[in-house]
């Protein structure tokens, strides 16, 4: 176990080194020159010249990496050319909103997911599993962004159940800030749900159908027993690993949910940095996006070798 | 060349033990035998054709403005499914659009095959090789496929091409580790084992004898990355990462239309629908793709 959490830990820590690179490199390739977008166009070239050396433009490509490096050591961020900004201040503002909804997101996802994989593989052939089959075909199938604007139009707007839109700080009033974020959540788990669907019921009828299951039915264990213990355990460490890798997805769902319901979280400042070429807000978001989805994957990783014997017991794999 | 290719096809139909008839014929039996894929594979021919005779079909150009005509609803004499705020026709925007979605999953799909399957084969097949890939394998997986466009997007500019790009390099990795995977189990069979006491050298195995087995992976891994990137693609479009405006884009006029939802919701529901019925579509029919592939693991039973 400590063998395989160390083989992780290096992996990580060397997929972040490469990605630091990557960007560094990718912001360096950006058309325009930061100096001219500082100075403003009219600028005299000796006054672009001061400030080339004041942005540390003129030094050689590795000393700028490692002064870009230190800089991000110190958690200074540089400050956004379109507001005067610090970079840190408006991602401390806006990423808790985008935490918030996709840790909602995750638990409406993963509640739903594991239900319906359940109720799919207890019902196998009757109408219970054709209806959660087809929930997660639709998942699939159907951009949650448009799941979004038919909400609005009819949950939100016609029934008037939930807000169309807006955000109350989840920690100022809790109850408020998850009902706001209640519908936009949902709509974000959709798709998350049917995969995790999808797997649950496969994990489920494999492990209902072992040995192990079967001798622990014979030994008289109760239904609900052996579901609890071998079948949602076993699906546990598959979904584990589903929420991993549909991070990327999630991330790029929570942006595009953000500007439906007209949230003020990370999106919006991602794609208000795009649309302005605010360059270092562009820079800092992607880093900040990149080395959380790493650090994310890693504590996945470290949680899966926690609830799979397979991989405590047997070490590195 | 078509008896070496299909001597370990045969092969593995008898490990498995369905030796029945040709891999082919029994490929197309189980297809048709399934009723939910056989109703993929005709919405997909539907959508296919629509999309390319797009042109022909189409009754107006998909950005000819009809002034006079706006916010028409679906049944209108000459407007099928009705007009949006500038009067142009949604069928002939939405035809359009269709054929755009599936040219930038095309694009995709081509881009993660060409250059995922063979680092898939090496990484399989040679140790040394697997640890240099999966590391950039790793590097890639923690970009997703949004900030690779966002990047794309502020480097050249969003476009059609930027859009299929960022989704092809987002989804090389997933293709990388499928094949990667297939490689390392054919790689043990007793075929590939045969050819190298016959001395063949490691590529040849690779091309000749592994490569025609990890197909049937590559294909069903096809039909799993089309509806995504095709939902990529609108995503990107509505966000106005991707496709730009007058070239329609389902995306484009989902954005466009939820400026004006409330006065006319029809235009906000059609695009998605044609997005949905091509997903639907490709789920379908790659669902029974893998199916008939491997009839051991069905997905239905």
């Amino acid at each position: 176990m400590i063998r395989y959490v160390a083989t992780k830990l290096w992996q990580s820590a060397l997929t972040l080194a490469l990605a630091t690179v990557v960007v560094f490199i990718g912001v360096r390739m950006l058309p325009g020159d930061p100096a001219l977008a500082m100075a403003g166009e009219d600028a005299s070239p000796a006054q672009l010249e001061a400030m080339r050396e004041q942005l540390g433009l003129n030094a050689s490509m590795p000393v700028q990496f490692l002064t870009f490096l230190g800089n991000l050591l110190r958690g200074d961020l540089g400050t956004s050319t379109r507001t005067g900004t610090p970079v840190a201040e408006l991602i401390a503002t806006t990423l808790p909103v985008t935490l918030w909804l996709s840790a909602y997101a995750i638990v409406v996802a993963v509640v739903v997911g594991i239900l319906f994989g359940v109720i799919a593989e207890r019902f196998r052939g009757r109408w219970p599993e054709w209806f959660t089959n087809g929930f997660a075909l639709i998942g699939l199938s159907v951009p949650n962004f448009w799941l979004g604007i038919l909400a609005i139009l009819y949950l939100a707007v016609t029934l008037g159940w939930f807000p169309a839109s807006g955000y109350v700080d989840v920690l100022s009033d809790p109850l408020r800030g998850l009902y706001y974020l209640t519908l936009p959540a949902v709509i974000l788990g959709t798709s998350l749900a049917a995969v995790i669907m999808r797997q649950t019921r496969a994990s489920m009828i494999e492990t209902m159908s072992t040995d192990y299951v079967r001798t622990a039915k014979a030994k008289g264990l109760s239904g609900g027993r052996v579901l609890m213990r071998y079948g949602l355990r076993n699906s546990l460490i598959v979904v584990v690993t589903i929420v991993g890798l549909q991070l990327g997805g999630l991330i790029s769902g929570a942006v595009v949910t953000e500007r439906i319901f007209a949230l003020p979280g990370f999106g919006k400042l991602t794609l208000d940095a795009v649309f302005t070429r605010d360059y270092p807000v562009i820079e800092a978001v992607v880093l900040v996006i990149t080395l959380s989805y790493i650090v994310i994957n890693l504590s996945v990783d470290i949680l899966y070798s926690v609830i799979n014997p397979r991989i405590r017991i047997g070490g590195s794999n | 060349m078509a008896t070496t290719e299909l001597r370990p096809r045969t092969e593995v139909d008898a490990d498995k033990g369905a030796g029945l008839g040709s891999g082919r014929g029994r490929l197309w039996r189980s297809l048709r035998g399934n009723k939910l894929g056989m109703t993929g594979g005709v919405l997909l021919a539907i959508v296919v054709l629509l999309a390319v005779f797009a042109p022909l079909i189409a009754p107006y150009g998909p950005a000819e403005v009809h002034f006079a005509t706006p916010f028409q609803k679906p049944g209108t004499v000459g407007f099928l499914l009705g007009t949006d705020d500038l009067g142009r026709d949604i069928f002939s925007r939405m035809l359009f659009g269709m054929r755009a979605s599936l040219e930038v999953g095309a694009l995709c799909v081509l881009l993660s095959v060409v250059v995922g399957a063979p680092l898939g084969l090496l990484a399989g097949y040679w140790k040394w090789l697997d640890a240099i890939i999966s590391r950039l394998t790793d590097v890639t997986l923690a970009f997703p496929f949004l900030i690779i466009a966002v990047g794309l997007a502020a480097i050249s500019g969003p476009s059609l091409q930027n859009a299929a790009i960022a989704l092809g390099i987002a989804h090389i990795p997933t293709m990388i580790r499928v094949v990667r995977g297939e490689t390392l189990r054919i790689k043990e069979s007793d075929f590939v084992l045969g050819a190298k006491t016959m001395d063949a050298s490691g590529l040849r195995i690779v091309f000749t004898h592994v490569l025609p087995n990890a197909a049937s992976a590559i294909i069903v891994q096809a039909t799993v990355i089309m509806p995504v990137a095709v939902i990529g693609e609108a995503l990107l479009s509505f966000l106005g990462l991707g496709i730009q405006p007058p070239t329609p884009s389902l995306g484009i006029m989902l954005s466009d239309a939820q400026q004006y939802m409330f006065r006319s919701p029809t235009a906000a529901i059609i695009p998605g629908l044609g997005i949905a019925a091509i997903c639907l579509a490709f789920n379908l029919f790659g669902d029974a793709l893998r199916d008939a592939f491997d009839p051991t693991a069905s997905s239905r039973k």
